[in-house]
């Protein structure tokens, strides 16, 4: 652990009802950081996000991000914090307009007085101009987002991610059931982030995370198997055998 | 597409308006005293259902216990009423205390003797309890069914209690209103119910266009992303908690407002107010005029009622199949209620069906949409 991190979690363990979703995790994220994370199914990937955001609470461990303590805290406490998260199936409101849906993203602060007595600040407007630009949704800004196509969810979503200007950007599979070229978009999208924001990816797509061109967490049985770029992980027998598969031969 | 979308022609509008504001004051001339006395009483359940379909159609939360926070308004004013009206009685207190042997005044009583208080108390009180309540329940996180179930069985123990405090405000008996005096008048008189149905006509638009400014905006917009994802609104960085909380003390100050003038014209209060059934009502006629509408909630709450009455009036004891019929087409056939379909596709399709109508060759919102840009 050092001052440059923004997120340290520590011999994270979750037990539900004695199954243990994840085991003595640890990992380490530096700020600016884009890193993905992958694993085979029930490795714990989604459970790592759960705990981060505060949706569950580690049994044992300690996550600490910008020097505080993320263990107790209400979700919508950490998410005022800096830490943004995008779904694994795209979740927007399908029954608000696209920009609406913007402005729940980019609206400060977050509270009913502010909401009901003022109207959307200009600089908070120009921004909702700027990410529809972004995502290619700016001629769909009074739509329906629930009348939008699978990619242009995903988009949404992202959108309202970076809206929301976290320090920590959780992206769980933001490219399932795109196309090659949607998912071509995405990840230069999410590095562009990168720098900036810390950006962690989740996916099982390998040829979008060697796009990503990031360091690669590797999750197993709860625990991090392996840490490094992906040339790295390939090489790893470890790695190999628990998921990447050997090449047959 | 929402009534709001609908972009409507200013005169259509103003003209509107000065039909119904024109109604509203020929109504006493126009209707007999029995009818507008019905009326006056169906227009203000509208206002309970503009609550319910603030907390349900766009929060939702569907209580079945709107009829605690509609009793305490009624309680509230005809307290009031009593206690200005109980000079000639002994001891200067209502009639019906003499009936248990009670000899002072009730502590709470108290303040009811001030006409201010009164008239924040028909709101406020029905607010805070059931800001209270709301609070306890959201903040554990309990919702869907659960909540369903815990405001009915508060709703049962706010009913068993009033039922049996004789003492205090007269148990199952409740307190009548209209032999009470208001000015120097007889609540019950013809000349008061008449200026109580223009208070309460003028109550409802106020209502609509409170409820209307509520849901209006980014307050609104989180309300309806509460009812559809509760937990994205949450990791966005919003406190559900406090937005339920809100939203439901409204509809309690709602049910209040509403209680009390329903109290005033129908010239009793009673914990009949807090039965099951009628809370349950109340929810039918917001789903049958239409969640999430608001103008439906109100056309809900007084044609059901009127036609309720009448029925009734026709065929004793069939109301209660018409009722459930009406449930069931609703939950059936139109999901939105009559309004939402209006709005809806409804309509075109129905004429589709019986070939009235051409078909829509492409997909529906892109051939709409492409018309609407046509027109510009």
């Amino acid at each position: 652990m050092n001052n440059k991190d923004l997120l340290n979690l520590i011999d994270i363990t979750v037990s539900f009802e004695g199954f243990l979703a994840l085991n003595k995790l640890n990992l380490n994220l530096k700020k600016g950081e884009l890193r993905a994370v992958i694993g085979p199914n029930g490795a714990g990937k989604t459970t790592f996000l759960d705990v981060i955001t505060g949706k569950v609470k580690p049994t044992k461990g300690e996550v600490i991000f910008k020097g505080k303590s993320l263990v107790g805290r209400k979700e919508h406490k950490i998410a005022r914090l800096g830490v943004g998260r995008k779904f694994q199936s795209p979740r927007i409101f399908e029954n608000l307009t696209v920009k609406e849906n913007l402005e729940i993203s980019v609206t400060t602060p977050k509270s009913p007085l502010n909401l009901i007595n003022k109207s959307i600040k200009d600089e908070q407007l120009t921004e909702i101009d700027r990410l529809m630009k972004i995502v290619n949704l700016a001629q769909k800004v009074d739509s329906k987002a629930g009348s939008l196509s699978h990619g242009q969810k995903q988009w949404l979503e992202i959108a309202m991610l970076v809206g929301q200007k976290p320090d920590l950007m959780l992206v769980d599979e933001p490219v399932a059931g795109l196309t090659d070229e949607e998912t071509d978009l995405t990840a230069d999208l999410l590095k562009s982030l990168s720098g900036e924001n810390t950006v962690v990816v989740i996916d099982h797509d390998m040829e979008f995370i060697r796009r990503l061109d990031s360091n690669v967490s590797v999750l197993n049985q709860g625990t991090v198997l392996c840490e490094g770029t992906m040339e790295t992980i390939q090489k790893d027998k470890k790695v190999i055998d628990v998921y990447l598969g050997r090449p047959e031969d | 597409m929402s009534l709001s979308k609908i972009k409507f022609d200013k005169k259509i509008v103003l003209s509107f308006w000065i039909i119904l504001i024109a109604l509203i004051i020929a109504a006493p001339t126009l209707l007999p005293v029995f009818r507008l006395n019905l009326l006056g009483r169906y227009l203000s359940l509208s206002i309970v259902a503009l609550g319910v379909d603030l907390i349900w159609g766009y929060t939702g939360l569907l209580s079945l216990g709107q009829g605690i926070f509609f009793a305490l308004g009624g309680y509230c004013a005809a307290m009031y009423l009593q206690i200005t009206s109980s000079s000639e009685f002994p001891n200067n207190i209502p009639e019906f205390f003499a009936l248990y042997g009670v000899e002072k005044l009730p502590f709470f009583w108290e303040p009811f003797r001030s006409p201010v208080f009164t008239f924040l108390a028909i709101w406020i009180i029905p607010a805070l309890v059931a800001g209270l309540i709301g609070f306890l329940v959201f903040r554990n996180r309990i919702k869907g069914v659960y909540f369903s179930i815990l405001t009915q069985a508060s709703l049962l123990v706010f009913f068993n209690f009033f039922n049996g405090q004789q003492k205090l405000i007269n148990g199952t008996n409740g307190l009548k209103t209209d032999v009470t005096q208001l000015f120097g008048q007889m609540v019950g008189s013809e000349s008061m119910q008449r200026i109580f149905f223009w208070i309460t006509a003028i109550l409802v638009i106020a209502a609509w266009f409170f409820a209307k400014w509520v849901v209006k905006g980014r307050f609104g917009n989180i309300l309806i992303g509460i009812r559809d994802d509760e937990p994205r609104v949450r990791f966005t960085g919003y406190n559900p908690v406090i937005f339920k909380t809100i939203i439901f003390s409204i509809a309690g100050g709602l049910a209040g407002i509403s209680g009390a003038l329903y109290t005033v014209q129908s010239g009793i209060v009673s914990p009949q107010f807090m039965t099951v059934p009628f809370s349950i009502e109340m929810v039918i006629w917001v789903a049958v005029g239409g969640r999430g509408t608001l103008l439906g909630a109100i056309l809900g709450a007084v044609f059901i009622n009127y036609a309720k009455s009448l029925v009734s009036e026709a065929l004793p004891a069939s109301w209660m199949f018409i009722q459930g019929g009406l449930f069931i087409l609703v939950v059936t056939a139109l999901p939105e209620g009559v309004l939402g379909w209006i709005q809806g596709d409804g309509p075109r399709n129905l004429l589709q069906r019986f070939g009235l109508k051409r078909k829509i060759e492409t997909y529906p919102s892109l051939e709409v949409n492409n018309k609407e840009g046509n027109n510009e």
